[in-house]
């Protein structure tokens, strides 16, 4: 029975910790997908300058709060337009750039395999 | 023909690149935030300098009436030249202006006010700058004109003459 309570007790120490950490790693996930605003190529994450502080603090209140990666996102970006965020939307200025980069790959896969069957022939 | 289509194909291509790079050339890196968008003001609590009571937002902002929510710090050397224009400001007109205090030793703020006199109706309290972020504030100093609970203005910077004449513009 004894035995029992303590892996009881064990096992609410390791859930605790293993949430605690779960919550750290969203919360550098989140401030590494966020710019630095007033910093050159910086993230918040990587950043010391007092408004990145400021946002780390903010993620970390708004986590607590039980929002998730996303809303905490559109909340910055409601505050400060999608310029903070590090990963563009996809959205009808972003097209080219997010499909410009397949479109080589195909282009560029079409060219090898024509070749490869041309060397066959 | 064969031959040909690949030189044609590659000339087309190199003419695009070099026309999409030629464009990306002026456009400017430089961002600039968007501040002529109208926001409503977030809901937020803080502390009075004053008294350390905890004030809503809500209790603070009134509709049809004219606020100035200025961010300052007493380490921020341009809100010590911005000062004497809020002052004038609140002297002149009929606008309430609301300090927030941003990251601030305690002492060090009251003895700036004390010293530069305070334009301000009520000073809150932004110990670790989250309620600036609430704003969409980048840093001290920072202006906001907030009119029916909207921002109509914003300042990012010191206020200067011409940002004053803007403002009295705005609010006559």
């Amino acid at each position: 029975m004894n035995i029992f309570k303590y892996l009881i007790v064990i096992f609410f120490v390791f859930s605790f910790y293993t949430s605690n950490a779960q919550d750290k790693n969203t919360h550098n996930k989140i401030t590494k997908n966020l710019r630095c605003l007033i910093c050159q190529g910086q993230s918040v994450y990587d950043s010391d300058s007092e408004f990145a502080n400021s946002v780390k603090i903010l993620v970390e209140k708004k986590l607590n709060e039980g929002l998730n990666e996303k809303q905490i996102y559109d909340y910055l970006k409601n505050k400060y337009g999608e310029w903070i965020l590090y990963d563009p939307e996809f959205t009808k200025n972003t097209y080219f750039l997010w499909l410009l980069p397949i479109f080589f790959f195909i282009i560029g896969g079409a060219i090898i395999f024509k070749l490869f069957i041309k060397r066959k022939n | 023909m064969k031959n040909k289509i690949i030189p044609i194909f590659l000339s087309i291509f190199f003419i695009i690149i070099f026309f999409i790079f030629y464009k990306g050339l002026q456009i400017p890196n430089i961002y600039i935030p968007k501040i002529d968008v109208k926001k409503s003001i977030p809901i937020f609590e803080a502390a009075i300098l004053e008294n350390d009571n905890q004030i809503n937002s809500e209790d603070i902002f009134e509709e049809n009436k004219f606020y100035l929510l200025n961010i300052w710090a007493s380490w921020c050397l341009p809100c010590r030249d911005e000062h004497s224009l809020l002052i004038n400001l609140n002297n002149q007109r009929d606008i309430n202006i609301i300090g927030l205090n941003y990251k601030d030793n305690y002492e060090n703020a009251k003895k700036f006010l004390k010293e530069l006199g305070s334009p301000y109706k009520i000073v809150l309290l932004d110990k670790d700058g989250t309620i600036a972020i609430e704003w969409g504030a980048y840093g001290v100093p920072e202006t906001f004109l907030i009119y029916n609970k909207k921002i109509i203005k914003k300042i990012i910077g010191p206020l200067d003459k011409n940002s004053m004449i803007e403002i009295t513009e705005l609010i006559k």
